[in-house]
């Protein structure tokens, strides 16, 4: 009885998010197999076979898996159930839509979001945004987990030599269609897998003042995010929003512009390994959590900063 | 159309959360309680479906212990039609969604809007959970909801952007935060609230084994963060970074 892992894929290349499961998927045990269903994703599998610690890559090709659609996926992934003790995801909003769907048809209540493994059965996962971590021990036969990326390094991209069987879909159940995406484009490192990350808040007044952070994310590689304040004044694109209801990061280096700090933005961010925080308002509870603070006005620190940068 | 949006009672949004002393749980006790704000936003959208005229009925019902009436009262002052109260504490996300596959059944709905998840346990599991059992379609993370003949449209948030996918009705639809922005009940509608038709169950009546899958054996505050230094000018900052944390 093995455990499988659902890649997370745009059916041209493997997501980073995919190793950081392989990563949790190690700590239960030896068999790993990664299951990579879509369309036209050959390259995809051969990427995932070769994640270091994978056995083996089960590869499903349809039209109908092409856009990950749960009710199309989540048959597929149950029927694998049957054969794996353990299926995991990475709690991105592909994980987040398919593994309960996956779940109820298996009659098991899912962990979500585990951010350590504790025993076979048992695992850490955060609740109250963040605010408490319970562990819970599950009592179903087959679990089924999502999986806080920031928790778990990501496995190295290279030194597997898996196998790659071709399984068959479970066919279109006729329930949904996609009928399109609006992605944003950006040349900058992905969000929730950069290493330096850059955040505005309501002190950036407005989205054009991005441009204050962008320049300072050029010099340094950074990502940029936002917090809901920012994203529900319509500052900046949802997908930005870093938070306990938006995308959990735990970079290097993140910094923290114009943004108060409320429990929600801080619970997206607070396992930053150094969190610098630039904000006019002493008391602002983001210096609560920050290593380094700034007070001062950002429209003037922030084109400092960016040139000080490129000293 | 019928509409059912479950609503459930949690710690509210803008309190402090505390962990008890002995490991076993948050403490609950004498703290204010509200409906989960997601939830809120699915009784809005449902309602809204209601006054342009595409649903005729709009059912709140609620999973939990007998002041959850309270919340339930909540929804109906928003402008929900009746309630429905099942009387089922500490019910898991497969448990509620066994209920609420029940409730649906029972009463003939057309669409489901859930919160996309609940502010407590943050599982964000019953609306995915619900479709599955149910064997209809579903679209989390909504931020835009267009109902057609037969077909609901859907605008998703998801991790690059937005998708958009068509559902075959009946459908399950949970919310994001920028789906729409809930109104504060007016003292006339909370009034008439009282007046709605409120019905109890137990998950029993609805043949439903509630019974837990999960053992929490531990409650724990995550590890604090220290607060650091303050720094004085942009130059200090530049040479801390690079030279004491080592990250640019």
């Amino acid at each position: 009885m093995g455990i499988l892992v659902i890649a997370e894929h745009d059916n041209q290349t493997l997501k980073p998010a995919t190793r950081n499961a392989v990563t949790a998927a190690t700590k239960l045990g030896s068999d790993i197999t990664v299951l990579v269903a879509g369309e036209g994703c050959q390259a995809v599998a051969d990427a995932a076979a070769k994640i270091a610690g994978v056995t083996k890559v089960l590869l499903a090709e349809a039209p109908e898996l092409k856009h990950s659609l749960p009710e199309n996926l989540a048959p597929l992934i149950a029927e694998l159930g049957g054969s794996h003790e353990y299926l995991l995801a990475t709690a991105t909003s592909m994980g987040k839509s398919v593994m309960p769907r996956v779940a109820a048809l298996l009659d098991v209540q899912q962990v979500s979001e585990i951010m350590s493994v504790e025993g076979p059965d048992t695992f850490t996962r955060p609740i109250y945004a963040g605010n408490a971590i319970a562990t819970v021990q599950t009592s179903d036969k087959v679990k089924v987990l999502t999986v806080r990326g920031t928790a778990f390094d990501a496995a190295p991209a290279e030194g597997g030599s898996a196998s790659i069987e071709k399984i068959a879909s479970k066919g279109d159940a006729g329930l949904s269609k996609f009928i399109g995406q609006e992605l944003s484009k950006s040349e900058r490192p992905e969000l929730t897998s950069a290493r330096r990350v850059i955040s505005g808040g309501r002190g950036m007044q407005n989205g054009e003042n991005f441009k204050l952070l962008e320049a300072v994310a050029d010099k340094i590689g950074a990502a940029i995010g936002a917090s809901r304040a920012a994203v529900d004044a319509g500052f900046v694109p949802n997908d930005y929003q870093v938070g306990q209801t938006g995308k959990i990061v735990a970079p290097d280096l993140y910094i923290a512009v114009g943004i108060s700090g409320a429990i929600q933005h801080l619970a997206g961010m607070k396992d930053s390994k150094v969190i610098v925080a630039i904000n006019k308002d002493s008391e602002a509870p983001i210096f609560s959590v920050a290593d380094y603070g700034l007070v001062g006005d950002l429209f003037k620190v922030m084109p400092e900063l960016a040139e000080e940068l490129s000293k | 159309m019928r509409v059912l949006v479950p609503v459930k009672r949690v710690i509210d949004y803008n309190v402090k959360v505390r962990v008890k002393p002995d490991g076993t749980g948050v403490d609950l006790a004498n703290v204010k309680m509200s409906m989960n704000p997601f939830d809120e936003i699915a009784v809005e959208e449902a309602v809204r479906l209601k006054e342009a005229g595409k649903v005729e009925e709009v059912i709140a019902a609620s999973i939990g212990p007998a002041q959850a009436q309270e919340t339930i009262r909540t929804a109906l002052a928003i402008g929900a039609d009746r309630g429905i109260l099942v009387t089922q504490e500490g019910a898991e996300p497969l448990a509620v969604a066994k209920i609420l596959k029940a409730l649906a059944e029972k009463e003939g709905v057309q669409l489901v809007i859930l919160g996309k998840q609940a502010i407590d346990d943050d599982s964000n599991q019953t609306g995915q959970m619900l479709a599955a059992l149910l064997g209809w379609g579903q679209a989390t993370f909504a931020s835009k909801v267009e109902l057609g003949d037969g077909k609901v449209t859907v605008t998703r948030e998801v991790d690059g952007g937005l998708e958009t996918d068509e559902l075959k009705l009946p459908a399950i639809i949970t919310t994001d935060l920028r789906l729409n922005e809930p109104r504060y009940a007016s003292l006339p509608n909370i009034m008439k609230a009282k007046k709605k038709q409120l019905d109890t169950v137990t998950a029993a009546d609805l043949g439903v084994d509630a019974a837990p899958r999960l053992k929490t054996l531990k409650v724990v505050e995550p590890p604090k963060r220290g607060a650091g230094v303050k720094v004085a000018t942009v130059q200090e900052l530049v040479d801390k970074l690079k030279n004491e944390a080592k990250v640019i």
